[in-house]
């Protein structure tokens, strides 16, 4: 993670491992660094390691070697309540015993602030999640998204430097996760704070972050932020994990700077951009977004590769037409084409013929 | 369904009214007509779901219940036997030896009585209830009635010749005021209390006083025993709902067991324990923490019955506590410190009050049980840890006062009933849960 | 199953039924007493002789005889009695009867003679036949003492129960006021033959308890018969009283260390009554006539010590049958050992029990 560390660093992670039993890693030297005011995603399949990692930032899981800092000062014998982070948790974690305004209240009476001092503070925060009116009410009474603004307000009231939230958006529906999506981003904007975001949910992770950090097995495989994440996959599983993708299995046949020929295992020889291939022979897994793929000639540009496809079937979903294909062998090649006029709506059976460019076709590993 | 006829869309049912302005269903009947006849079979349905553990509650609980409150108040001996004595009692003044008139009643009774077949003669029943009231009463009326055909008038002194009683006016009070189908006397008994020569109610020599201090003592050590199955449980069960389910399991056997061991083991197992030649003041005399002159008493009293009640009833509050704090998420705890409690704030101000609702019923539990509470206070209890639930199981079995032991258990009834609803007052107890 | 084959099936049966009446029915007997070695001693010496000689009666023990009189008084009221027989105390006898539950007896007819033709009534021990009650054996509360409690001499009477000074240690005594109240006035000076008289008068009964309080500091309550002798044996008392019949299978039998002090032993009978409405009357009464012969009740004898009701049958009292030793000295009325008994009355505590309890019950309380 060379590009990580020259950043400057308020939340570090330096060669952090964790284990459970002793004998398998569920984090495997992680280095990670966090600018200020910067908003992150650890973004990953469940049991990567990422919630792990928010633990051990927050405090509820110590690291087995390494060392965390924050603000530049190590933090693995400092407890919870003595690092000053604000968290935001799957469920909420609002106190059922407590109306809106004590749950709010608590962290500053905590701290020991006076109650005129509180009831300032907490009205900013309730304002600021627009739910004013709420500060006497159980948290029980209160609808899912009420609840996650009322959980956001808490975090913030107390004005940290740092908030975490882990998988804060997972019980919402498909609506208000969209809405409170960019009002979290607007707020961790407007505040200035930095944000560790937990999600296994990569549009999430695409739409609000600046950097994406996507974890697999104990690692970080790519960090990077979204755009690049998305049109550049480091390897494999980022290119699977990120956006729909598909794929074409061969042989490296020859290399050239930045380009390189594959041999499909269909025989088929196509031109692609070697990624984390590096040598003649070496087995390779081809990655291309369904929507480089083309089928209409007068849209396809100039040094476009093409190959012969066979349709198999047709999906029309509005915006967009889904045509599944059978390419090289791969019956699940999907090509994804936007609804326009001049488009052409295939038939299954045709035989048709489609094409990309080279630098839209990534070489990656094979593993 | 043809879109034109508009009544029977979905938007338009309901917007039919009669004259009355009622709302219509789109076949024209009322629709709170058709809403109670929809209603009425899901409440049948209801209804025969419950109606078996209705009725087992009724013959089995209820009924037995009513009947033991009938029975501190039934009183049935004295006008059963003695009616021709209760007419002729009528008459007197209350304050001597009633004449001869009333003599002659009672031997008539006493001679009708002979007469009857011997499952249904009278005098058994009325002497022993008398015998309640005063004492001798007993062999005043079995052995009188036993040589009554015997006796000649004037029946006054024959009466008076044969047992001394009869020339107490103390017994003829008592059979005057008892003579009535209904008797209050039990309660008075219960809370120490006597009528006096006057017939007002006093309060009892005090060297006959047991039931108002024995329910005193009896809240009072049952208070004890709920605080401690809550100091001792309280821990475990928190313990128990952060370990994995099957490890919890182990240990939930091991809080459970006292309820699968036989009482004699249990007993047997605090006696060897606990006695003074027991295990524990042995090892206490063997570290030197006590000499061997200063045994520990820990069974055969107070302090006995506390500490088998307590291992006996500590299921009946873990498990409420356990199934409470079993469904109290770590991410609260984690959220409190996160938001900058310490440990033990965390604790207190947000697990703590969480698990009030588990505290609560488990509190009810163990203090409704160990109010009740017999076996075990008569078997380490001694002289002074016994409880209430001791005089009434020695009115059922060995002195057979029954209408006493109906009264004391009626009293405790209604302490729990009261105890209860002022819980419900304080707590509320749609916050209980029973695990 | 046709209807003409169901037809035979059931005429079958009902001639079976018809067959087995013909000959004796079997009857199930429940006989309720007091469990432990004393049941025991019943079924060895009345039960499987008598099931032995009538194969068609079955005997079942029920060990109810603590609660009998609540039993009998539930069972009745019921109109739903299941015991054919109880054992119990001669005043709970007296009650029972008193309030008709159970049957009385005519002794001469319903009794089988001594062997010499003595009718019953005469051969009975003077006074212990009930109207309703029919005497099985003496027994009689005593006090055991732990021979190691004291170096020295040993107590060998009640008062020296009472004598915390040389005596001390706890002492274990059953929880009701019956023999610790004629105790406390023995033990006071009383003579035996005015106990009751004293005890029927306030200024007694007040004497009794001041007594009682001087050792109350020392004082382990029992309530089952069986805590007194686990007390002794756990080395937790020093004293203990109890049924003489299950000192004697402790110390004898199961090898307990103890001492018996007759002295002021407290002597009752315990026997049989019928309950009235049982199912099985005429079984019950040919058992009873076997039970309660001459020879039986001296059987009995063999199994526990305590003493038969019948005179004839002390002579026949020999040794025990599994130890072998003789049982004659260890009958509460052996001449050694009835130097100075206290004859239990139970028109007494018929009629001050009631009160008497209170007041004790409010002593322990104190």
């Amino acid at each position: 993670m060379s590009a990580s560390d020259k950043r400057d660093g308020f939340v570090v992670f330096d060669k952090v491992q964790k284990s459970y039993d002793g004998e398998t890693l569920v984090v495997k030297d992680l280095n990670l660094s966090v600018a200020k005011g910067e908003f992150l995603t650890m973004l990953g399949p469940s049991g990567s390691g990422k919630t792990t990692c928010l633990m051990m930032l927050a405090g509820f899981e110590t690291a087995t070697n390494g060392e965390i800092l924050l603000d530049g000062k190590p933090i693995n014998s400092v407890p919870p309540h003595k690092r000053g982070i604000g968290m935001v948790f799957q469920n909420y974690a609002l106190f059922p015993h407590m109306s809106v305004g004590e749950n709010l209240s608590f962290p500053l009476e905590v701290r020991g602030m006076a109650k005129s001092d509180r009831e300032v503070k907490i009205k900013r925060a309730l304002d600021m999640v627009q739910m004013g009116n709420f500060i006497n009410r159980r948290p029980a009474q209160l609808s899912g998204g009420q609840q996650q603004r009322i959980a956001l307000a808490r975090a913030l009231v107390f004005e940290p430097e740092l908030v975490l939230m882990d998988e804060p958006l997972g019980a919402l529906d498909k609506q208000l996760r969209e809405h409170m999506q960019f009002e979290i981003t607007r707020l961790a904007h407007e505040l200035g704070i930095t944000t560790v975001y937990v999600t296994h949910d990569q549009t999430e992770a695409l739409t609000m972050s600046d950097n994406v950090a996507v974890f697999d097995d104990g690692r970080i495989q790519q960090l990077d932020p979204p755009d690049k994440l998305y049109e550049e996959p480091r390897n494999s599983f980022v290119a699977q994990f990120i956006g729909e993708n598909n794929t074409l299995d061969g042989v490296v046949k020859e290399i050239t700077g930045d380009e390189c020929v594959v041999q499909l295992d269909s025989g088929d020889l196509i031109d692609a951009q070697p990624v984390n291939v590096s040598k003649v022979g070496e087995r390779t897994r081809v990655s291309i977004r369904p929507e480089r793929v083309e089928a209409n000639k007068e849209r396809l540009k100039e040094g476009a590769h093409t190959i012969k496809a066979q349709v198999l079937e047709f999906i029309y979903m509005g915006d967009v037409f889904r045509t599944r294909l059978k390419v090289a062998g791969n019956e699940n090649f999907i090509m994804k084409t936007r609804n326009a006029p001049d488009q052409v709506r295939h038939k299954p059976g045709d035989m048709i013929e489609i094409g990309w460019l080279p630098k839209d076709c990534r070489a990656l590993d094979h593993d | 369904m043809a879109p034109s006829d508009a009544s029977d869309t979905p938007t338009a049912i309901g917007n039919e009214t009669d004259s009355k302005g009622r709302l219509l269903t789109s076949d024209g009947r009322p629709l709170r007509a058709a809403l109670q006849r929809a209603n009425r079979r899901r409440k049948l349905t209801a209804l025969g779901l419950v109606a078996p553990l209705l009725a087992f509650i009724l013959i089995f609980f209820a009924y037995p219940i009513v009947q033991m409150m009938w029975r501190s108040v039934d009183n049935p001996a004295v006008v059963e036997a003695l009616p021709r004595t209760l007419a002729a009692l009528e008459e007197w003044d209350g304050n001597d030896l009633p004449g001869e008139e009333v003599y002659r009643a009672l031997y008539e009774d006493m001679l009708a009585d002979e007469e009857l077949p011997r499952a249904e003669q009278k005098m058994g029943p009325l002497a022993v209830r008398l015998n309640y009231e005063i004492s001798a009463a007993r062999s005043a009326i079995v052995r009188t009635a036993r040589n009554v055909d015997e006796m000649e008038a004037p029946y006054k002194e024959a009466f008076l010749d044969a047992h001394r009683l009869w020339n107490d006016p103390t017994i003829w009070r008592i059979i005057e005021r008892e003579g009535r189908p209904l008797t209050a006397s039990y309660y008075v008994a219960a809370v120490d209390r006597e009528y006096n020569a006057e017939g007002e109610i006093v309060q009892a020599p005090e060297n006959r006083q047991i039931y108002v201090a024995l329910f005193g003592r009896t809240f009072m050590m049952s208070v004890v025993i709920t605080f401690m199955t809550f100091a001792l449980g309280f821990p475990i069960a928190y313990y128990l709902s952060t370990l994995p389910m099957s490890k919890a399991n182990l240990l939930m056997i091991a809080v459970l067991l006292p309820f699968w061991t036989s009482l004699l083991v249990r007993t047997s197992a605090w006696i060897v324990l606990l006695q003074g030649q027991g295990v524990i003041n042995d090892m206490l005399v063997a570290l030197g923490v006590i000499d061997d002159e200063n045994r520990l008493t820990m069974i055969y009293n107070q302090t006995g019955t506390i500490i088998a009640m307590t291992h006996i009833l500590l299921p009946f509050m873990v498990l409420p506590l356990y199934s409470v704090m079993k469904t109290i998420p770590p991410s609260y705890t984690r959220a409190a410190k996160s938001l900058g409690a310490t440990p033990w704030t965390a604790f207190r101000r947000v697990y703590f009050p969480q698990t009030l609702p588990g505290i609560a019923a488990g509190g009810v539990l163990v203090f409704i049980i160990s109010i009740g509470y017999y076996i075990t206070p008569a078997l380490v209890g001694g002289q002074d840890g016994r409880m209430i639930s001791n005089e009434i199981a020695r009115h059922i079995q060995s002195s057979l006062n029954w209408g006493l032991a109906a009264a004391l258990g009626t009293m405790l009834l209604v302490s729990v009933l009261i105890l209860y609803w002022l819980f419900n007052k304080l707590v509320g107890t749609d916050s209980l849960k029973f695990g | 199953m046709t209807k003409k084959l169901k037809l035979i099936a059931l005429s079958s049966a009902a001639s079976m039924i018809a067959l087995s009446a013909a000959a004796q029915d079997p009857v199930s007997l429940t006989v309720v007493s007091w469990g432990g070695a004393y049941t025991e001693s019943q079924q060895r010496a009345y039960h499987e002789p008598y099931m032995a000689a009538n194969p068609h009666v079955t005997i079942i023990n029920d060990d109810g005889s603590a609660n009998a009189l609540a039993g009998l008084r539930a069972q009745s009221q019921a109109g739903n009695v299941t015991w054919d027989l109880v054992d119990m105390l001669p005043s709970d006898a007296q009650l029972a009867c008193d309030e008709g539950i159970i049957l009385e007896i005519d002794h001469d007819a319903m009794l089988a003679p001594a062997p010499d033709g003595t009718p019953a009534s005469e051969d009975f021990l003077p006074g212990s036949l009930g109207d309703c009650f029919i005497p099985q054996i003496v027994y009689s509360t005593i006090l055991a003492v732990r021979p190691g409690a004291f170096e020295g001499e040993q107590p060998d009477s009640i008062a020296d129960l009472f004598d915390l000074e040389n005596f001390p240690g706890k002492r274990a005594l059953q929880d009701r006021p019956g023999t610790n109240l004629e105790w406390a006035l023995y033990a006071d000076g009383v003579a035996p033959e005015d106990i009751y008289d004293v005890l029927a008068t306030p200024e007694g009964v007040d004497r009794a308890f001041a007594k009682l309080d001087t050792i109350k500091d020392e004082i382990i309550f029992w309530t089952e018969g069986a805590q007194a002798p686990q007390l002794l044996a756990d080395g937790e008392v020093a004293f203990a009283t109890g049924y003489n019949g299950r000192m004697f299978n402790a110390i004898e039998v199961e090898g307990m260390d103890a001492a018996i002090v007759w002295d002021g032993q407290i002597v009752e009978w315990d026997g049989w009554v019928v309950p009235a409405g049982g199912p099985n009357v005429d079984a019950v009464m040919d058992y009873l006539r076997f039970a309660t012969d001459t020879q039986r009740l001296a059987d009995q004898a063999k199994f526990i010590s305590y003493g038969p009701a019948r005179a004839s049958s002390a002579a026949l009292v020999g040794q025990h049958a599994d130890l072998g030793i003789d049982m004659a000295p260890h009958m509460p009325t052996a001449p050694a050992n009835y130097y100075s008994p206290i004859v239990l009355d139970n028109d007494f505590w018929a009629d001050y029990g009631d009160e008497l309890r209170e007041r004790f019950a409010n002593w322990m309380l104190q």
